[in-house]
């Protein structure tokens, strides 16, 4: 770059800079005036509303399970399903997508089911990972989406090496990580943003600005006008957009996917929107905001905003929503009663994939808790239950008193 | 006299040391009106204000660098980690930075008025990425200190002897116990010393050495070997880095027997650094294998959580099968 000289001495900012929200639908579900409606096909608009829903719906009976004492933990999406589920939409179903934990719609669009859900939030038997991570940790391989990590802005950089490889295969996919303005604190998250900009990588960067990092207002978690401008720094095509506007969402999502995948250039997508429920099933945000704050924002549901829109063209009738509704409500909770009752996994996933094969050394430790399983079998009825109890008796002789 | 669990135990020794040093100041994730996730700085920012406690970005490699500097500027920064098994963005500025401040200014700059505080340990459900014990990472980092409490007496007590000691110290706390252990404190100042381990219980036939919330699965394990008649000298070893080999060393001389417990897992876990020493010092005295009692070479499990945890029934089998040898 050419450098400019200049000779007073004038300091900059970033005040020079006003980076304005992409909004195309107001709060009654119609057109701002000059907005252009995306190209979206009534079915797609009507899976992307189903996915948003069904999440809301899993959401809410999921906290009420935790509430219950059925599950140890949960993390609702409640909010921002028009971000997660918007920004899904406007990729290729094979993409990639490395999420943080709070985008179960980003699954529920491409398909994961209620089963896969329960699986993993009560780690049966039937779960991927094992019964290994807390619940809302999912993944999945057909989906494309990438198991979630709880340590913060790991899968940022990550996200930045995936997308690489996909260039370098030549496949016209991109990635696509989600995280939230907290998460963007993380050095990871400088250095996602600069590897893809230096190896003009297809990734899209795209932040869930709702306002909270559990306790921390964003207020006090950056000085400058949001997560955007951060862009700048790192030389990167950049949008800022109504979170809970998911007709901009899916656009600004779109047009970001064909710089990405069109260009090899990365993109940050800044989202703006409002964590509605509490940081997890652990938090209390009585602690730290308002009832009047929260309520400001359940005026802004994007689901609300998108079922009018929806109305309004015909696409989907009062009737459908409270059918809809009440199949999914019993689904979730058929669904968790079945889950709730299989089995946990076997005792072998204790030890399987630390690597690709179980090293000698681990394997002794394993038969070692084996014989001591075997002999206080009621201490230990998850792992008593894989084990046959009758064998190895005669190893069980050793160091009796 | 006051009953206490750990969260307020800790809270009152931060209190305390606010309130005599202005110099002190308590940052970290949430730290600020939330009080933290724990609630282990609750009211502190009422009392002291924004300047002396506050929220941070969610950085944490930016907290303890931010605290090296604070601290080298000459205050007390007391840095909270959220959970130990998110330390680790902080390592660099933790192990080449913390540790070798002193050294390598030749004593020019120090940053020994720093306190790290993080919550450790398994036991509450929360798989591997809430469950962690570190220790044994930090315990190979000559410079620095790694002080675990066992109860809220000990808490209070040891942290107001960290954040005044003059080297930097890791204090970690065991957070399955942060409300389920309750006692009496003192509600004046006193402190604890660093690198002394204590004997919580005298005995002649097995020594049985752990630290933080282990302590506790110990003391069941030991009720079940004294049912069988086995005297159990019980040490807490309080510091792991300088941790108290005479102490340990005095009793296996006395008993002959060990068994040391972690959650950590076995390989290169801290208890493999105690075993050596002892068996260096007390060769000729000991009439069986020194035991380690550990979680397994595996990353911390959720749902096979019990079946992972060195419990008080694998440490009463290692008893009893040292003693049996």
């Amino acid at each position: 770059m050419m450098t400019q000289f200049v000779h007073q001495p004038d300091f900059m900012t970033g005040d020079e800079f006003s980076i304005p929200t992409f909004s195309l639908l107001n709060a009654e579900g119609e057109l701002h005036g000059g907005a252009v409606e995306p190209a979206l096909e009534r079915d797609h608009a009507r899976r992307i509303y189903q996915a948003m829903l069904a999440t809301r719906i899993l959401d809410e009976r999921m906290m009420a399970a935790q509430r219950q004492g059925r599950l140890s933990f949960y993390m609702q999406c409640t909010g921002e399903e028009a971000a997660v589920v918007g920004a899904t939409a406007a990729l290729n179903d094979a993409d990639m997508i490395m999420a943080q934990y709070r985008e179960q719609g980003a699954l529920m669009y491409r398909g994961f089911s209620i089963d896969e859900f329960m699986n993993q939030l009560f780690g049966n038997e039937l779960d991927y990972g094992k019964g290994r991570q807390m619940p809302i940790h999912y993944g999945s391989r057909k989906l494309h989406y990438m198991t979630i990590s709880s340590p913060l802005a790991t899968q940022i950089p990550q996200a930045t090496g995936y997308a690489y490889g996909q260039k370098l295969a030549g496949n016209g996919h991109c990635t696509l990580t989600f995280f939230g303005e907290g998460a963007a604190s993380e050095g990871d998250f400088h250095a996602a943003l600069n590897m893809a900009s230096v190896h003009h990588v297809p990734v899209i960067f795209f932040c869930r600005n709702n306002g909270y990092a559990i306790s921390t207002p964003a207020v006090e978690q950056f000085a400058a006008d949001g997560i955007a401008p951060r862009a700048f720094g790192y030389h990167m095509h950049v949008i800022r957009v109504d979170g809970n506007d998911v007709l901009a969402v899916y656009e600004a999502t779109r047009l970001a996917r064909k710089i990405a995948v069109e260009q090899n250039q990365p993109v940050l997508i800044e989202a703006m929107s409002y964590r509605l429920a509490a940081h997890s099933s652990s938090d209390d945000p009585s602690g730290y905001r308002s009832k009047d704050e929260e309520e400001i924002w359940r005026a802004k549901d994007p689901l609300l905003r998108l079922q009018k829109w929806l109305l309004k063209k015909q696409w989907w009738s009062e009737e459908e929503e409270a059918t809809q509704q009440e199949t999914l409500r019993r689904e979730v909770l058929e669904t968790m009663k079945r889950a709730e009752k299989r089995s946990s996994p076997p005792l072998e996933s204790l030890i399987s994939d630390v690597y690709a094969d179980i090293t000698p050394a681990l394997q002794r430790q394993f038969d070692q808790l084996k014989r001591h399983i075997r002999r206080y079998p009621e201490a230990y009825p998850r792992g008593a239950q894989s084990l046959d109890l009758d064998v190895g008796t005669d190893t069980d002789s050793q160091g009796e008193a | 006299m006051a009953t206490m669990n750990m969260l307020q135990a800790i809270n009152n020794a931060l209190d305390i040391a606010m309130a005599e040093d202005e110099k002190v100041i308590c940052f970290g994730e949430d730290v600020g009106i939330f009080g933290g996730v724990f609630r282990a700085t609750s009211h502190l920012q009422e009392k002291y204000g924004k300047a002396r406690c506050f929220n941070t970005p969610l950085v944490e490699q930016g907290i303890i660098g931010f605290a090296n500097g604070l601290a080298a500027q000459g205050s007390v920064p007391v840095a909270e980690i959220q959970f130990a098994d998110y330390i680790f963005p902080a390592f660099d500025q933790i192990v080449n930075e913390t540790a070798k401040f002193r050294y390598r200014s030749g004593d020019l700059f120090n940053v020994g008025g720093l306190t790290i505080r993080t919550p450790y340990g398994g036991g509450i459900a929360g798989g591997l990425y809430h469950s962690q014990s570190p220790e044994a990472y930090f315990t190979h980092t000559p410079g620095l200190k790694v002080v675990v409490p066992r109860n809220p007496y000990q808490a209070k007590g040891l942290l107001l002897a960290a954040i005044r000691d003059p080297d930097p110290v890791l204090f970690l706390e065991p957070k399955r116990l942060y409300r389920a252990a309750v006692g009496e404190v003192p509600e004046e100042d006193y402190q604890l010393p660093i690198g002394e381990a204590e004997i919580t219980k005298e005995g002649t036939d097995i020594t049985v050495v752990g630290w933080g919330a282990q302590m506790e699965v110990i003391g069941k394990a030991v009720e079940l070997a004294e049912e069988q008649g086995i005297a159990c000298e019980v040490i807490d070893l309080r510091s792991l880095l300088p941790w108290d080999a005479d102490t340990v060393a005095e009793s296996v001389l006395k008993t002959g027997r060990l068994v040391v417990s972690h959650e950590a897992p076995l390989t290169g876990g801290f208890a493999g650094e105690i075993a050596a020493t002892i068996q260096e010092r007390c060769f000729l005295y000991l009439e069986s294998p020194i035991a380690r009692v550990t979680g397994l070479d595996t990353p911390f499990p959720l749902v096979l959580e019990k079946e992972y945890l060195p419990d008080h029934l694998k440490i009463f089998e290692a008893i009893r099968e040292s003693v049996n040898f």
